[in-house]
């Protein structure tokens, strides 16, 4: 047993030293990376630690931070109700519009790709516009207003299907799902671009292969021969998809007002905001942080397990 | 360095040539349709293609043909999908409320431009700089490092928000520019994609470079930076959206250093007198970065196409 251990550490040790010696071989490595390591631990990993501090405090910017222990995390579930709804929303949106948003980038990305070159390009600005127009989501509030004027109110009164006009951004029953339908119009964002280049780079000739050896129609020659290829771009899709169905609040804030009725709206980035920015209570909004970045993390972890196993 | 240009040199023409010889074949494979497919899908989906662009083309045309409005079209019922007498109107009002404001429109401008242009600039070298290391050079801490880089964009910035406030805070940032640019330099987006690209990309190039006696930093900028242009497009498009649509409200207080995002939007919301300028609003925050996108994208798919290095 202790010949084993003296072997172990004596094998640990050498591995440390080679280790040394390859760093100072390669200090120009540590020398370009410096920039942004400095940068990225203090604006990063730095701000992440501190929620977590932060959150087993209160902590309200005035007094210095008094160590409290759990109780911010107690009183987020146990007692506030509002941040339950908050967590019912966010995961309601991020289940439904998470996973059809990264389909359907994928779908049209996968589409658009065997289309002439111009009109490719044409196709990827009009699928991907509406993710980075600003605030252009605004303009659904026109379109679901909630008297006559609205365009969805008028045309479904007109064609009988309803005879008032529906409250659509106030009603709490409409809001989410008029919600999901906004974020999925904005979901074609980074990872359907990463995919349509993805598509772009997969080798002509693992196609032509694939014609000989029986590929029948396009969606065996997807399952074998595009998705395997377009593995490490799902991954990076299904990241950016992720953090984008949890980090949900500007369309809710914007179309349904805020604080929105019943706080029917409301999802754990609003509670944050709310907290953190309206109420200065920061270790609780901290506690909030904490929560949401576990929920992305652990997300992300068995989402990407899932994504290895594709085209095996 | 001479033996360096002309080995560069080289590549290019070299690549220039193998570009042509692959025209033809390309061409041909867009002509002849792939042997596995059936026409009635092929017509299907592209119909389907056809029905989604325009849902998905509406609202952004709806609120363009919007600011082409008049005020009495703008309340008209029932309401009209696009302009019958179009004017400029709400532009040259927007421009006249702007003016008259305390701080000008160029002012509020000149900060958008300062902190997108300084902010993607020092990104841009930063994360190639770290990128190029992680990608190419096998050294203690950097997987560990790079996995540690993807993890962080796993979360939104929400959750940084807070601690990130009080860190500016004790650096005295807040309420400066570089509340916004330096946080900005170390966007974990970039460096991933900069360090995906340049993966790709053969480590005989480099080698070949080195053994002409070119150091780390002459490879970097004589060889690496000029093969991943394509790279160098998308984060230049990812920064200059994050930022331009800044609207650093929570960094920035006083009101000669907030952008022209965030004074467009005071406009937007004020009430229905200002209906025709909202309007216009919309239509000028949300055409810059599809315009630059426009231009760049071409740019990408051409570098792409002519880029078909692979090992």
């Amino acid at each position: 047993m202790k010949e084993y251990l003296h072997k172990y550490i004596e094998l640990r040790k050498h591995n440390m030293q080679v280790a040394v010696r390859k760093a100072k071989a390669r200090k120009m490595c540590y020398l370009f990376l410096a920039p942004y390591a400095i940068l990225f631990t203090m604006f990063f990993v730095f701000p992440v630690v501190a929620s977590i501090y932060y959150s087993f405090t209160y902590y309200n910017i005035l007094e210095p931070p008094r160590f409290i222990g759990l109780q911010n995390y107690i009183n987020l579930i146990l007692q506030d109700d509002i941040f339950l709804i908050g967590v019912k929303n966010t995961l309601l949106i991020a289940v439904i519009t998470g996973p059809l948003g990264y389909i359907l980038s994928f779908l049209f990305a996968w589409l658009i790709n065997e289309l002439p070159r111009w009109i490719r390009s044409v196709a990827v600005i009009i699928f991907y516009a509406p993710s980075i127009a600003g605030n252009c989501y605004v303009i659904f509030s026109v379109f679901f207003r909630g008297d006559a004027y609205g365009y969805v109110n008028a045309a479904l009164m007109n064609m009988g299907i309803i005879d008032t006009p529906k409250l659509w951004l106030i009603d709490p029953t409409y809001m989410l799902p008029i919600c999901m339908l906004v974020i999925l119009w904005m979901s074609l964002g980074t990872g359907f671009l990463s995919f349509v280049a993805g598509l772009q780079g997969v080798d002509r000739s693992q196609f032509e292969a694939g014609y000989m050896d029986g590929v029948k129609n396009r969606w065996q020659e997807l399952w074998y021969i595009t998705l395997p290829n377009m593995k490490p771009m799902l991954m990076f899709g299904a990241v950016m998809s992720i953090t984008q169905a949890f980090g949900v609040a500007d369309v809710t804030m914007a179309l349904c007002g805020y604080p929105s009725t019943d706080y029917a709206a409301r999802t754990i980035v609003t509670h944050l905001f709310d907290y953190g920015f309206s109420r200065f209570e920061m270790g609780y909004a901290c506690a909030i942080a904490t929560i949401l970045f576990l929920m992305m993390i652990l997300c992300n972890k068995a989402i990407q397990s899932l994504l290895r196993r594709v085209g095996t | 360095m001479s033996t360096l240009e002309a080995k560069e040199i080289k590549t290019k023409r070299g690549r220039r040539k193998q570009a042509a010889e692959e025209q033809p074949y390309r061409k041909k494979l867009i002509r002849r349709r792939k042997p596995n497919r059936s026409i009635a899908g092929d017509i299907f989906l592209y119909l389907f293609l056809v029905f989604v662009a325009f849902i998905m083309a509406f609202p952004i045309i709806y609120a363009v043909s919007n600011a082409l409005k008049p005020l009495d079209e703008l309340f008209k019922f029932p309401p009209r999908i696009f302009a019958q007498h179009p004017t400029l109107d709400n532009f040259s009002d927007l421009f006249v409320t702007m003016g008259k404001s305390w701080v000008t429109f160029s002012r509020y401008l000149f900060n958008t431009v300062f902190i997108t242009f300084v902010g993607t600039l020092g990104h841009l070298i930063i994360a190639s700089m770290g990128a190029f290391v992680l990608a190419k050079y096998d050294f203690p801490g950097g997987n560990a490092f790079f996995k540690l880089v993807t993890v962080a964009m796993m979360f939104t910035g929400w959750v940084t928000q807070i601690p990130n406030y009080l860190l500016l805070n004790k650096l005295g940032w807040i309420d400066t520019y570089w509340a916004i640019i330096i946080p900005a330099f170390a966007s974990p987006m970039g460096l991933f994609l900069m360090k995906q690209f340049m993966e790709g990309l053969p480590t005989s190039l480099i080698e070949a470079a080195k053994i002409d006696g070119a150091n780390e930093w002459k490879v970097f900028t004589g060889v690496v930076m000029p093969n991943v242009k394509p790279a160098w497009m998308t984060l230049i498009i990812f920064s200059v959206q994050a930022l331009w649509n800044n609207r650093a409200s929570t960094y920035i207080y006083s009101e000669e250093r907030k952008t022209l995002v965030y004074a467009l939007q005071q406009i937007q919301s004020g009430g229905i007198a200002r209906t025709g300028q909202g309007a216009a609003v919309l239509v000028v925050v949300m055409i810059v970065p599809i315009i630059i996108f426009v231009f760049s994208e071409s740019q990408i798919l051409e570098t792409m196409a002519s880029s078909g290095l692979k090992d």
